[in-house]
């Protein structure tokens, strides 16, 4: 079998093989339904397992993108890093209990400032979230210690002094309801040591009242009647089921080490998201038949060779975005347009290239020719473009640069893109022209 | 052969027209910034009857927002979007702009004066792509100002995307007076001008191709996307045109003002 053969039988594989795993879940052809099954197989221990679908970003799914600054001015210089390592492992932990699925939280560094970037898919109460995430949940017990009277008659004042039970020494949180009047209480289990250290508390404090204090907010101020040593405790506050559910994950997940803000949030509606996707597809399969009508026009049949590497483009750019995986974001669409546009570029160059050599010498000839001639400014200009997708996607995460947002997202699916036409453009297209002007030289 | 080069004037008149319209509308009306540099507060809200109704805060006004928030919410409105931006994060943003435009052009500078083993050549073709820069600067000046186009983060990326993308039309040109200095012995000028005759066509071909998947963009893809994809036009047609009305010429006059120096 000549090598040619060889090579568009790999071609083929590939395109057939990219075609699957761009298709959806499950469609309708000629009346039937068809399943697309994901890759799930093991051989021994070792197991395979792909998803074959499109992760979509907030802006096409819906969600919120929250961005905290941590205020760290307080810490030492070595201890910065742990304690934005800490937020980042509650808010982690807060945001799971609160059930978002795929949650993403991140720490970002630019210019002095720290930034934990959450990004919640599907949330529909984004402000709830905002509190639950924002919130430091320190708790702390205290306890009344009397001052020393300045003047002899004077009534002697309390004061309060916090003491060393804290969250921290919490094993547990939960919502419970109050056995006397049914109201929505926390019950709290403390740690081996925290109980030891409850039962003290509770042993010098018999009838005096006990403030535990959320935030720098007394939640309950009990009245201890005996010293505790079962090492658990009820709050019983006026809450609200959602409070005292809030703050039961708050505690579980415990403190913040460092109080946060939010700076930023970019909240997209689900509605919003499937429109941009809707009017997406619209604009890019005009604008794909527009460039391939184009092509046709300007080149004819070689146009169509052109339009065939398109289409193989368009399939390897979706099985690659749902493979590697790349989560799509408006931008990102927008990306891959640019791209489909950059991809005929080679061919272009390379049609344009032979239209000249074709008059010097033999067709077979003038097709290598072209292909060679035309190599050196489709290395060189797109060198130039993925430099700059670099410099944008920034894969390195330098902090001088913009680590997040839809910035990143268009030079990804950009940088692919250009990849993706380098193989197409070169290796597809000319085989395929190979092929055609071996069949067309034989009639 | 057409004598492209001759008519370097011409050139000069077009660019400068639409420079100078353009840097007297930044120095009048400036830009209409959005709230990725103002910092501030969009919601929009569609509400039962399906009408959408949009607001603007300024940053002071977040619990106002957020009051009409909960308010919307309540009526049973669905948010389409809510964004708030701090005020911190403007300055950031232009702070890593100009290092993000002055990394890739650097880069680019390099790249290309080390293929074409000339600092001129990577100096031209950076001139070129700072003019499509201040091109797209002023035209979205002058679109802020009659049309409300407002300039946010992803104009900002538009603008990076298209300092590759008239390097790499450049590169094109730059890559065929390469060639032909291999083989014929002709000075820049007429080298530059056998070369601008073999890549127009191409050039314009290769627009075409990208205006048109970016005009359906601004037609069809949405709101969202409609001024970063009208960014990337005005960006591809000055790409385009700077390669060889730009670059060339800067490059082909270069040398003659070099030879003038040398023989005095």
């Amino acid at each position: 079998m000549p090598t040619i053969f060889k090579k568009l039988v790999f071609i083929l594989t590939i395109a057939i093989g990219a075609l699957y795993i761009s298709l959806p879940q499950s469609f309708t052809l000629f009346g039937k339904t068809f399943r697309r099954y994901d890759l799930g197989f093991s051989i021994g221990n070792f197991q395979v397992a792909r998803k074959f679908d499109l992760k979509l970003g907030l802006d096409l799914a819906g969600g919120s993108h929250l961005v905290f600054d941590a205020d760290v001015s307080k810490l030492s210089d070595d201890k910065k890093s742990s304690a934005l390592m800490g937020v980042r492992d509650v808010i982690e932990k807060r945001v799971n209990l609160f059930g978002v699925s795929e949650p993403s939280v991140q720490t970002a560094n630019f210019d002095g400032k720290n930034r934990i970037i959450v990004e919640l898919p599907g949330i529909k109460d984004t402000k709830e979230a905002i509190n639950l995430i924002g919130k430091t949940a320190q708790l702390t017990f205290y306890e009344e210690t009397m001052l020393p009277a300045k003047e002899k008659d004077a009534t002697p004042s309390t004061t309060l002094t916090p003491t060393d039970l804290t969250g921290a020494d919490l094993q547990n949180a939960q919502v419970v309801f109050d056995s006397n009047n049914g109201k929505p209480s926390i019950s709290l289990t403390f740690t081996k040591e925290g109980g030891n250290k409850f039962a003290k508390i509770t042993e010098r404090n018999i009838g005096k009242p006990l403030p535990i204090i959320l935030d720098n907010t007394i939640i309950s101020s009990p009245v201890v009647q005996e010293t505790i040593t079962g090492g658990s405790a009820q709050i019983t506050g006026s809450f609200t089921i959602d409070e005292a559910k809030k703050t039961v994950i708050q505690l579980n997940a415990g403190a913040l080490p460092v109080p946060i803000t939010l700076v930023e949030e970019r909240t997209v509606g689900a509605t919003l998201g499937g429109e941009s996707i809707q009017k997406s597809i619209t604009a890019g399969t005009v604008g794909i038949l527009m460039v391939s009508l184009f092509m046709f026009l300007s080149y004819g049949s070689l146009g169509l060779v052109a339009d065939i590497g398109l289409i193989i483009f368009g399939l390897i750019t979706l099985a690659l975005y749902k493979l590697i995986p790349v989560t799509l974001t408006l931008p990102g669409i927008a990306g891959f347009m640019l791209s489909v546009g950059m991809a005929v570029d080679s061919n272009i160059l390379i049609f344009e290239r032979f239209k000249e050599e074709k008059a010097k010498r033999n067709i077979t000839d003038a097709l290598e020719v072209s292909f060679g001639r035309a190599w050196d400014s489709i290395r060189d200009a797109n060198v130039a473009t993925l430099v700059t997708a670099f410099i944008l996607a920034n894969p390195l995460d330098w902090s001088f640069l913009h680590t997040s947002g839809p910035v990143r997202g268009f030079a990804i699916t950009l940088a692919l893109g250009i990849a993706i036409s380098l193989f197409t453009g070169l290796f597809v297209s000319r085989n395929l022209l190979r092929l055609f002007i071996r069949e067309r030289k034989k009639i | 052969m057409i004598n492209w080069m001759k008519y370097r004037w011409l050139y000069l008149l077009i660019s400068g027209t639409v420079l100078i319209a353009g840097i007297f509308s930044m120095v009048k009306w400036g830009f209409k910034f959005g709230i990725d540099f103002t910092g501030g507060i969009v919601a929009e809200y569609k509400i039962k009857s399906g009408e959408t109704k949009i607001f603007r805060y300024s940053p002071a006004e977040s619990s106002e927002a957020e009051k009409t928030r909960s308010q919307f919410r309540s009526q049973g409105a669905i948010e389409i979007r809510f964004e708030n931006v701090g005020p911190s994060i403007g300055p950031e943003l232009i702070k890593k702009t100009v290092i993000a435009l002055t990394v890739s052009a650097s880069l680019i500078l390099l790249w290309v004066a080390y293929q074409f083993k000339s600092i001129k050549f990577g100096i031209s073709a950076t001139l070129a792509t700072l003019h499509d820069s201040l091109v797209l600067l002023g035209m979205f000046s002058l679109f802020g100002h009659f049309f409300g186009a407002e300039v946010d983060f992803l104009f900002v990326t538009a603008m990076l995307t298209i300092l590759s993308f008239s390097v790499h039309d450049t590169i094109v040109v730059y890559d065929r007076i390469r060639e032909s200095q291999k083989k014929f012995s002709g000075n820049i000028y007429e080298l530059a001008n056998k070369a601008l005759s073999e890549t127009m066509v191409r050039s314009l071909n290769n627009s075409f191709t990208i205006m048109f998947m970016l005009i359906a963009l601004i037609l069809m893809g949405g709101e969202t996307v409609k001024w970063f994809s009208v960014a990337l036009l005005v960006g591809t047609i000055s790409g385009t045109y700077s390669s060889p009305f730009v670059a060339v010429p800067i490059l082909v006059t270069w040398d003659e003002i070099q030879k003038k120096f040398k023989k005095n």
